[in-house]
C-alpha cells in the first residue's frame, strides 16, 4: 500500500526573542499507509500538534521532508489541500457566526457544494443547533463543528488533532463509529489522542512520539506484541515482603514497579528468573503472570511517563529516543 | 474567485461591518437634515421681508440719533460745556445714520450655497468614511486572525499571500463601492438642498470637475485608511493592534508633537504633523505661516510662509501605504500561523 503521509527527519525549533529557542521536533519520522486509521500518540508537549501544523503548512520546519498523498509539501500543498481535511488543536471559529455560516463560508472558499454543509451538520449531530452563534456552543459542540469542517471537503486524508477533546461518552463512541466508517469507505485517518483505550479500539497502527522523536510505530498489535512478555506480575506469599523483594530484584538488574499487592517486574529474560532470584533470598512467589499489556501501559513505558509516587512529573520528562536510522537528529 | 465571493459574504455578515455602516449612514444623514432646517432660500418674499427689516432698523436708529442730537442741543441751551467731547462738533448732527448702511443682506436668513459649501462638506464626508473604513478594515482581518478563522481558512487555501491580498481586494472594493454610493447620495442631498432650499450658485462644468476631483481625493483617502487598518491588524494579528497604532499616531502627532513644538518653539512645527499632510492632500496645498518670526511690537511684518503641496502629501501617504502592505505580506509569508 502506498504511503499517504510520509515524514522523515522533521525538525522544528520555535524561536522567540524573549525565551530563546525550543526544539519541538528533533528528526521525527512518520509513515501512514493508505486506508488505515493511524493513532498519533505522545505526552503533552512532545510535538504532535507541531508535526500536524508543519504538515499542513501552518508553520515552517527547520529541516526534514514531508509528503502528503504522494506529493512533497509544503511545495505541493495548494494541490493537495483540497484532498486533506484537518483540525488542529481545538480549532477556534469566529464566535459571532452560526455553524452553518461558518461552514458555508469555508465551502465557498474551497469551492465545495453547499449541499455538503447540511450533510456534515447532520453527520456530527449539530443539525438543530446550526443556526446558533458558535460563541454560545459548548466545548464538545465546537469540537463537533470542527470535525464537520474537516469532513466538508470529503477528503482522502483526514487529520484530526484530539478530536475527542470535550466530547461526551456518546460523542466519543459516535466518533469511533464515524472513523471506522470513514476508513471503511477508503479514507485515511490520522488521529492524535490521549484516550488510549479509544485509540486501541479504533486504530490500525500508531506512531508514538516523545520529545520530538519517534519512539515506537507500527500496527497496534505489533507494538503491543513487542512489549508483551516484557513484564510479569509477581505476588508473594506474604505481602509484607514486597518492598524487600523489590530491592532484591532491582539489585539483580530488573525494573520494578510496586503496586498495592504485587510487583510489576520488567527487563527480565524469563519469568523463571524472577522465581529463582527471589527463592535464593527466601521469598516465595505465590503467583507469577505475564503482564497483560494494553496500549496505555506500553505508552507509559515507552515514553517513560508512568507516574511515580511522590513525584510530580514535569512536562518534558519523557523518553529521549536515539535518533532513528537515517534521521537528522544529533 | 470563489474565495473572493466568500470574503464578500464574510465582510457583510460581520457585525462590526453592519453596525458601523448603520451608524455611519445615520450619522451622515444628520448633516443634510441640519442644513435643511437652517437654510432658507432667498425668495422675493424673504428678500422683501429683509428689506423691510433693514428699513425698520434704519428708521429706529434715526429716531435714536435725533433724540441724542436733541438732548445735546438742550444741554447746550442750558449752557453746559465739554459737549463737543461727548457728542462731537455740532452735537454730532453731521454724522447721522445713512440708509445704505442697512442692507437687506444683513437681515437675510442663512442660505445654503451649494457651490461654495459643498467642497468643505466633501472633506467632512471623506474624514468620516476614512475612519469607518480604517476600523472595518482592521476588524475584518484582525478578528479573523484572533479567532483562528484565518488558520481554518489557510487549511483550505494554503497560498497565504493570495489569501491576504484577496481579502484586501475585497475590502478595498467594498469600501470603494460604499464611498461611491454614499458620495452620490451626499452630492444629491446637498444639490437638492441648494436647489430647493437654498442656492446652487453658478455651477459650470469646471466647478463640477473640481467637485469630482475633490471626491476622488477623498475616496483615495478612504481606501488608504481601509488598507492601513487592514495591514496593521494583519501584522499585529489583532484588531487592537491597528486601533492602537491609529490612536497612538493621532495622540502623538496631533497632541504630543504640537505641545512639544510649542514648548521648544520649533519653526513651522506643523510641517511635522500628520493632519497637515491630510489637509494638503485634500486641498491641493496648505500654507503654514510662521507667526513666531514676527515681533508685533516693532510694527507690521509679513511672516514667513511654508507651503505643503499635495505632491509632498502623496509621497508621504504613498510611503505609508507601501510600507504597510509590504509589512503585511512579509509577515504572513514568513511568520508561523499558530
Ligand atoms: N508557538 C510556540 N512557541 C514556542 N514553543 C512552542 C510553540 N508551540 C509549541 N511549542 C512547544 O513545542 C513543544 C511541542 O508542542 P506541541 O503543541 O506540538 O505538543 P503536543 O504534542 O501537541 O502536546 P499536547 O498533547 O499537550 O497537545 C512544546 O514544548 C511546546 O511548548
Ligand atoms: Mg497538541
Amino acid at each position: 500500500m502506498p504511503a499517504v503521509l510520509e515524514i522523515s527527519g522533521l525538525e522544528k525549533t520555535y524561536r522567540s526573542r524573549r525565551r530563546g529557542a525550543r526544539k519541538a521536533l528533533d528528526g521525527f519520522d512518520m509513515v501512514v499507509e493508505s486506508g488505515e486509521v493511524h493513532g498519533f500518540l505522545g505526552p503533552n508537549g512532545s510535538g504532535k500538534t507541531t508535526t500536524l501544523r508543519t504538515l499542513l503548512g501552518l508553520i515552517t520546519p527547520n529541516g526534514g521532508t514531508m509528503t502528503l498523498l504522494g506529493q512533497r509539501v509544503p511545495a505541493a500543498l495548494p494541490h493537495v489541500a483540497r484532498r486533506v481535511g484537518a483540525i488542529v488543536e481545538s480549532p477556534q471559529f469566529f464566535p459571532n457566526f452560526s455553524a452553518r455560516d461558518t461552514l458555508s463560508l469555508l465551502a465557498d472558499a474551497g469551492g465545495v457544494n453547499k449541499q455538503r454543509v447540511t450533510e456534515v451538520l447532520e453527520q456530527v449531530g449539530l443539525r438543530d443547533r446550526a443556526k446558533e452563534r458558535v460563541g454560545t456552543y459548548s466545548l464538545g459542540m465546537k469540537q463537533r463543528l470542527a470535525v464537520a469542517s474537516a469532513l466538508l471537503k470529503q477528503p482522502d486524508l483526514l487529520i484530526l488533532d484530539e478530536p475527542a477533546n470535550g466530547l461526551d461518552p456518546g460523542g466519543i463512541r459516535e466518533m469511533r463509529t464515524l472513523m471506522r466508517g470513514l476508513a471503511a469507505s477508503g479514507m485515511t485517518v490520522v488521529l492524535s489522542s490521549h484516550i488510549l483505550g479509544e485509540v486501541q479500539l479504533i486504530c490500525d497502527s500508531v506512531t508514538i512520539i516523545s520529545r520530538g522523536r519517534r519512539v515506537a510505530y507500527g500496527p497496534v498489535a505489533d507494538v503491543l506484541a513487542q512489549h508483551a512478555g516484557a513484564g510479569v506480575t509477581v505476588k508473594l506469599e506474604s505481602a509484607d515482603d514486597l518492598s524487600a523483594a523489590a530491592e532484591v530484584l532491582i539489585a539483580a538488574g530488573a525494573r520494578v514497579t510496586p503496586e498495592a499487592d504485587r510487583l510489576v517486574v520488567s527487563n527480565v529474560e524469563k519469568p523463571a528468573w524472577v522465581t529463582r532470584t527471589l527463592a535464593e533470598k527466601g521469598y516465595f512467589v505465590s503467583e507469577l503472570a505475564p503482564v497483560k499489556v494494553d496500549l496505555e501501559s506500553v505508552f507509559l513505558e515507552l515514553t517513560q511517563t508512568a507516574p511515580v509516587a511522590g513525584q510530580a512529573r514535569q512536562v518534558d520528562d519523557s523518553a529521549v529516543a536515539a535518533p532513528a536510522q537515517g534521521g537528522w537528529g544529533v | 474567485m470563489s474565495l473572493a465571493k466568500a470574503e464578500v459574504r464574510r465582510l457583510f455578515k460581520r457585525r462590526v461591518t453592519r453596525i458601523f455602516l448603520a451608524i455611519t449612514l445615520i450619522g451622515l444623514a444628520i448633516f443634510p437634515v441640519a442644513f435643511v432646517f437652517n437654510s432658507k432660500p432667498s425668495t422675493p418674499e424673504v428678500r422683501a421681508a429683509a428689506e423691510a427689516e433693514a428699513t425698520r432698523n434704519f428708521d429706529q436708529s434715526v429716531v435714536q440719533f435725533q433724540a441724542m442730537v436733541a438732548e445735546c442741543e438742550a444741554a447746550k441751551a442750558r449752557g453746559e460745556t465739554g459737549l463737543d467731547d461727548r457728542y462731537g462738533p455740532n452735537c454730532g448732527a453731521d454724522f447721522g445714520p445713512q440708509r445704505e448702511w442697512y442692507t437687506a443682506e444683513q437681515f437675510m436668513p442663512y442660505e445654503f450655497n451649494f457651490r461654495d459649501e459643498f467642497p468643505p462638506s466633501l472633506a467632512v464626508l471623506a474624514a468620516i468614511l476614512a475612519m469607518v473604513a480604517f476600523v472595518i478594515g482592521a476588524s475584518f482581518v484582525g478578528a479573523e486572525w484572533n479567532s483562528g478563522g484565518m488558520m481554518n481558512l489557510l487549511l483550505w487555501r494554503p497560498r497565504r499571500i493570495p489569501v491576504l491580498l484577496t481579502k484586501l481586494g475585497v475590502l478595498i472594493g467594498a469600501m470603494f463601492g460604499l464611498t461611491v454610493v454614499v458620495g452620490a447620495l451626499w452630492t444629491a442631498a446637498f444639490w437638492a438642498i441648494g436647489r430647493y432650499d437654498g442656492n446652487l450658485g453658478k455651477l459650470t462644468a469646471g466647478v463640477w470637475q473640481s467637485f469630482a476631483l475633490s471626491g476622488a481625493r477623498g475616496a483615495a483617502l478612504v481606501l488608504l485608511a481601509a488598507t492601513l487598518g487592514f495591514c496593521l491588524a494583519s501584522i499585529g494579528r489583532h484588531t487592537a493592534m491597528a486601533l492602537g497604532v491609529g490612536i497612538g499616531a493621532i495622540v502623538i502627532s496631533e497632541i504630543g508633537l504640537r505641545i512639544l513644538f510649542e514648548l521648544v518653539r520649533v519653526q513651522f512645527g506643523d510641517r511635522w504633523i500628520l493632519s497637515t499632510y491630510l489637509v494638503a492632500w485634500f486641498d491641493k496645498s496648505l500654507k503654514i505661516t510662521n507667526w513666531r518670526a514676527c515681533e508685533l511690537a516693532t510694527g507690521p511684518c509679513t511672516p514667513p510662509e511654508y507651503i505643503v503641496t499635495w505632491q509632498q502629501s502623496s509621497v508621504l501617504l504613498g510611503a505609508a501605504l507601501v510600507l504597510a502592505v509590504f509589512g503585511a505580506v512579509w509577515s504572513i509569508r514568513r511568520r508561523d500561523v499558530i
